[in-house]
């Protein structure tokens, strides 16, 4: 299947959820979506376009959170990047885990270290760092400073 | 109903060379659950990355992994690469071929010797590491460094491989042809590694899909992805070659898919060596920024797809660089694979998928659920493993495989 | 010279402990073993306990999370035994040291005998050191420290039982 059927293919999925599509080559391409949207878009690249979850990756930016969801189609050779904004103040995103299984430690991994809030997460805790880690302190946020650490 | 107890397996255990902790949650001698705690070998790369510029970001990322350390470094000079739309010269995409598939024959040969040790098979370990020497021999010669080759950068790679290195690179692989031959035919027709192997630890297709399995653990459940082909990178466009995949997903055929790919990466090799000779220029674009931007880079490394994004912003240090291991991916099939397996046979299901929690991340005991007395320590685990192929042994009489009288000839 | 360093000396049971490493310098070490350098013909061998071991090789930089659990392990070490750092990690904590999840140096909580150093140190450097500790220990350069004075880091963790002394 070429590119432009792929694009027009998830165009369709996605309806009103895509906000803006931006094809980087004829191998990456870049979505955005409403935070809302979440499940419902990862359902329909799991299960309409049959895509690979790859890994989804937070970013702490000025204007808040940013979450991509990448997912591969092998067939095609190409990787779809599907990002999302949250605020600072309202980190909060549904989780997809429930259906993508793959999903399940990134969310985990994505919540300790920036703080997101996935709702519904079916084992939210700790998974990389020790479980007294203090709580609020997110280290890959720009704000994290290391002498703020309670010593072990 | 029967009693529960927990084996933990970790984090400081015999049997591993990392810390890690598994939980096996046990009904007599059949487990029930896994449990998997992680977090020992965490060393903060992906924000240790951002105060390093493009350049720095390579050696320490080169650094995640010991076994992996091309893998690594190759996925993320492609993202860098990808952001900045750099363009890397043809005679650098062979020479990173060619490192990437050395890697991959040392990789899986470790992997081998490691798995023969946990089964009890200590002779299958000594011989591996034996010809894997060989390969890093020849690491040595082409990059400098046994591990750790510092070989990528943006742009290209560091060294070029000599004309007159090449012939010492193509002797390696035939030396290798005869010990793969042996270990192929040893572990498909040993009765002993068959009982220990067959059917153990099966991981269904479905399953692979579900958590995202990745390299040999998703293609010997019979689903056949692979980097090099899918998402074409390095030179592998302009390189014939197959995928190997099998059907069951049990550790039988993981480790069948290893040892032919071995097999795949001698011909590769020695594609990418023909390809050098002739195709002649620089091996380095030498660029000297990477432009604003965001770009993914995959490989595939001996464990599965290795993921790395990089965002920059024009300077010379990411924003932000994301890192994803394919054991990642493959660790949580365990609380699969283990179910209904034996406490004896939990150790080798664990080491099938190849972990490497160094690459994941930037502990097994059996407790009494209810008196919390423990049953089995961790070094009564690797002992039970070994018991089990020793009592195969007996009531077999087969003693284990035999080598050919010519192998250690000429060495 | 003390008999029993002179005993310990003769055939080393190292225990290998790898906090947070890139396992680069543990599959050297094992590579060590194997049949190209082959330590077994020396007596050296991997014991899989503490309590059995005669030299402690430590690797990787322990992060906050193994480094709790390491010092509970080396709290069971049966005097006497060498520590030996192997690798960059231990010894300076190479480019780690800025890392959240840094904890502290390891010669902070347990004293280290020798340090290898490389990224990863060859078997042959892993060799050399490990001779170089022996002739250490056999011509009495070297004592090592679990037979040295506590630190008071050190003290803090000796747990309160009477009759632990030295072993002349």
């Amino acid at each position: 299947m070429g590119i432009d059927n792929i694009i027009t293919e998830i165009r369709e999925g996605l309806g009103d959820s895509l906000l803006s599509l931006k094809q980087k080559s004829d191998k990456r391409v870049y979505i955005d979506i409403p935070p809302q949207a979440v499940r419902e878009t990862s359902r329909v690249m799991l299960e309409t376009m049959g895509a690979r979850f790859q890994i989804a990756t937070g970013v702490d930016t000025r204007k808040g959170i940013e979450v991509m969801y990448h997912w591969a189609l092998d067939r095609d050779g190409l990787i779809v990047t599907i990002r999302t904004m949250v605020s600072h103040e309202k980190p909060e995103l549904d989780s997809i885990a429930l259906f993508c299984v793959a999903a399940e430690w990134i969310e985990r991994e994505m919540w300790e270290l920036l703080g997101i809030h996935f709702r519904d997460h079916p084992d939210m805790r700790h998974l990389l760092l020790s479980d007294d880690w203090p709580e609020g302190k997110y280290p890959l946020r720009h704000d994290y400073q290391r002498s703020d650490e309670v010593a072990p | 109903m029967s009693k529960r107890t927990i084996v933990p397996i970790g984090p400081y255990h015999a049997l591993q060379e990392e810390p890690e902790f598994f939980k096996l949650h046990v009904e007599g001698e059949t487990v029930v659950h896994l449990d998997i705690e992680l977090g020992y070998n965490h060393r903060g790369i992906e924000k240790l990355s951002e105060s390093k510029d493009f350049e720095e970001t390579i050696f320490l990322v080169e650094r995640i992994c010991g076994i992996c350390s091309t893998s690594h470094p190759l996925a993320c000079v492609q993202a860098v690469e990808d952001a900045g739309n750099i363009h890397v010269p043809e005679r650098a995409l062979f020479i990173r071929s060619a490192v990437g598939e050395l890697e991959r024959i040392h990789s899986h040969l470790l992997w081998l010797g490691l798995a023969g040790h946990f089964i009890g098979f200590n002779t299958i370990w000594m011989w591996a590491w034996r010809f894997r020497e060989e390969v890093l021999n020849i690491l040595e010669l082409i990059s400098g460094n046994r591990n750790h080759y510092g070989m990528m950068k943006p742009g290209g790679v560091r060294r070029d491989i000599n004309k007159t290195d090449i012939p010492a690179v193509r002797g390696l692989l035939d030396k290798l042809q005869d010990p793969l031959k042996l270990f192929r035919d040893t572990v498909i027709e040993d009765p002993l590694i068959g009982a220990r192997t067959r059917g153990v630890g099966i991981l269904t297709s479905e399953m692979a899909v579900a958590y995202g399995a990745l390299g040999p653990t998703a293609r010997a459940s019979g689903v056949a992805i692979d980097a090099r082909r899918d998402h074409p990178n390095a030179a592998y466009e302009m390189l014939d070659f197959d995928v190997v995949t099998c059907e069951n997903g049990d550790v039988f055929d993981k480790t069948v898919v290893r040892i032919l790919e071995m097999f795949e990466s001698i011909r590769i090799i020695e594609q990418c060596l023909t390809k050098l000779e002739t195709v002649k220029g620089p091996v380095d674009s030498d660029p000297k920024c990477v432009a604003p931007g965001e770009g993914v880079g995959v490989y595939e490394a001996p464990r599965g797809e290795v993921f790395h994004y990089i965002r920059s912003d024009g300077s010379n240090r990411p924003v932000r660089h994301k890192v994803r291991a394919p054991s990642f991916m493959n660790v949580p099939t365990n609380r699969e694979t283990v179910l209904g397996g034996t406490v004896a046979d939990a150790t080798i299901i664990l080491a099938a998928v190849d972990p490497c929690y160094c690459c994941t991340e930037r502990m097994a005991v059996a407790i009494d659920s209810h008196g919390g007395e423990e049953l089995w320590g961790a070094r009564d685990l690797i002992r039970l493993s070994c018991e089990k192929t020793d009592r195969l042994m007996k009531e077999t009489g087969w003693r284990g495989p035999q080598p050919p009288e010519n192998l250690f000839d000429n060495r | 010279m003390n008999w029993a360093i002179n005993a310990l000396t003769r055939s080393l049971n190292v225990f290998h402990l790898g906090g947070s490493a890139c396992n680069n310098c543990d599959i050297e070490i094992l590579d060590a073993l194997t049949p190209r350098y082959d330590l077994e013909r020396f007596g050296i061998t991997l014991v899989g306990s503490i309590r059995h071991a005669d030299v402690l090789l430590m690797s990787g930089i322990f992060n906050k999370k193994s480094a709790i659990r390491a010092q509970e392990i080396l709290e069971q070490a049966v005097k006497p035994y060498v520590v030996v750092a192997i690798g960059g990690c231990p010894c300076t904590g190479l480019m780690f040291r800025d890392s959240y999840n840094w904890d502290r140096p390891v010669g902070e909580y347990i004293h280290i005998d020798a340090f290898i150093p490389g990224c990863p140190p060859k078997p042959e450097a892993i060799i050399s050191g490990i001779v170089t500790v022996i002739e250490g220990l056999r011509s009495g350069a070297l004592v090592p420290g679990c037979l040295q004075a506590p630190t008071p880091a050190e003290i803090e963790l000796i747990p309160e039982v009477s009759g632990v002394g030295s072993i002349d």
